[in-house]
């Protein structure tokens, strides 16, 4: 499976017989999500119409730590393997995620200031996301630091697994220590502390978003194959020149 | 600029199908050691800074820990019900763990969420007697999200937990 999806050609052709769905869950689940969480959904007993920004902010927090975990998966791939299209893929990821977290960033903020009454503290999760961040502004740079794609690749990948052991401290940051932000209200042992009529709109719009990602990827992933392949075949034709 | 030539690929590719196996398991193994070995640092790291790292200190802490006046910390915890005191801007109130209570004094205006029950976090200090006052007040809510009519229903059906501060690690899930 792996081996089979590291030929480019074969990874292409996966692709684009999967992008049309992709597509199709992202638009559905975001639209139906979306209109439903925004507009038709209860209001909190406790924080009444802002609650909504809940429907933004948790399937961008879910999607930013998603996308990195694949990411470090991808690049344990290619450093192992010598995986070139895991290489791409974790490559093609990192903008996404990056917007992602930033979305979770901004939206975290303007929730803040209504309920608890400050955009910014430095606790624990806050901290912790915005170093998530930080490694996806690491992680394009280091790609961009080197000439040779083959160094910049290696380099990034370290940093990718390297950065892989903030997900943890992420997730489980409101268990560990005192926090401003609450603990999980989904993913928790006890089942979801969402009552039905916010959790739907909020899991169809997560769904919608991992839609957008894989639909998003496979574009990406695609566009960075050609130029790979447009630059072999340009230093072939000037190989050829200087040997004819 | 970097000449990948089509003798070097040839050559690396043979390379790789001679030495194949070993290679990738010591890759492998190395990049399962980079990620173990990183884990276990930042435990240790985590663990040692983990003081460092609460946002907030709990009345326990404060009473147990004696923290010195004029040290600026944050306490966290329930606003007492029946606690809460106003006088034009200023307001007192009572935070509690439910073992330690400490009387907090806040000039200003308190975010929307704040009430009797509800969780917050205050940032200021310890006066001499023991009164902690705060320079700023923020609301800490749960992670329980749910319709009013459905919270109303609960209330009226005896099945309502007041706010029992899970969220403030005050009570133990189960306990």
């Amino acid at each position: 499976m792996l081996h089979a999806l590291a030929n480019p050609a074969r990874f292409l052709r996966l692709m684009g017989a999967i992008r049309p769905y992709a597509a199709a869950v992202a638009v559905i689940g975001l639209v139906v999500g979306l209109g439903w969480g925004l507009l038709y959904s209860p209001p909190d007993y406790q924080q009444g119409e802002t609650v909504r920004i809940m429907y933004i902010h948790v399937p961008a927090a879910w999607m930013a730590m998603f996308i990195y975990a694949a990411m470090a998966v991808a690049s344990a791939t290619a450093l192992i393997w010598r995986h070139p299209v895991a290489e791409l893929a974790a490559k093609a990821s990192a903008p996404v995620g990056a917007a992602f977290t930033l979305i979770c960033l901004i939206t975290g903020s303007l929730w803040g200031k209504p309920m608890w009454g400050t955009w910014w503290v430095w606790d624990a999760r806050l901290t912790s996301m915005l170093i998530l961040f930080f490694l996806y502004l690491g992680y394009i740079a280091l790609w961009e630091a080197f000439d040779d794609p083959s160094r910049a690749g290696r380099a990034a990948a370290i940093l990718a697994l390297v950065g892989a052991v903030n997900l943890p401290i992420i997730k489980f940051s409101v268990d560990w220590w005192n926090t401003l932000h609450q603990p999980a209200s989904v993913m928790t042992l006890a089942g979801p502390k969402i009552h039905p009529d916010i959790l739907w709109p909020l899991l169809i719009t997560a769904i919608g978003a991992k839609g957008y990602y894989v639909w998003v990827l496979s574009l990406r992933v695609r566009a960075e194959i050609l130029q790979r392949q447009a630059r072999i075949l340009r230093f072939s034709a000037a190989t050829d020149r200087r040997a004819g | 600029m970097p000449k990948p030539g089509r003798r070097l690929v040839v050559t690396t590719k043979g390379a790789a199908v001679r030495k194949g196996m070993s290679r990738k398991r010591k890759r492998l193994l190395a990049v399962l050691g980079l990620v173990a070995g990183l884990g276990i640092a930042v435990t240790l790291v985590l663990s040692a800074f983990n003081e460092n790292l609460v946002f907030f200190h709990s009345p326990s802490d404060v009473v147990e820990k004696q923290l010195p006046p004029d040290k600026r910390f944050r306490i966290g915890g329930l606003v007492l019900q029946d606690s809460v005191k106003r006088d034009g801007l200023v307001t007192e109130f009572t935070v509690t763990d439910l073992r330690h209570e400490v009387r907090v004094s806040y000039t200003g205006i308190l975010p929307d969420l704040f009430r009797e029950g509800q969780g917050v976090v205050a940032n200021g200090k310890l006066d001499r007697q023991g009164r902690f006052i705060a320079a700023e007040v923020l609301a800490k809510h749960d992670e329980n999200y749910m319709p009013p009519e459905v919270a109303d229903a609960l209330k009226k059906s005896g099945q309502w937990h007041e706010n029992n501060g899970d969220h403030l690690k005050l009570v133990k899930p189960g306990s």
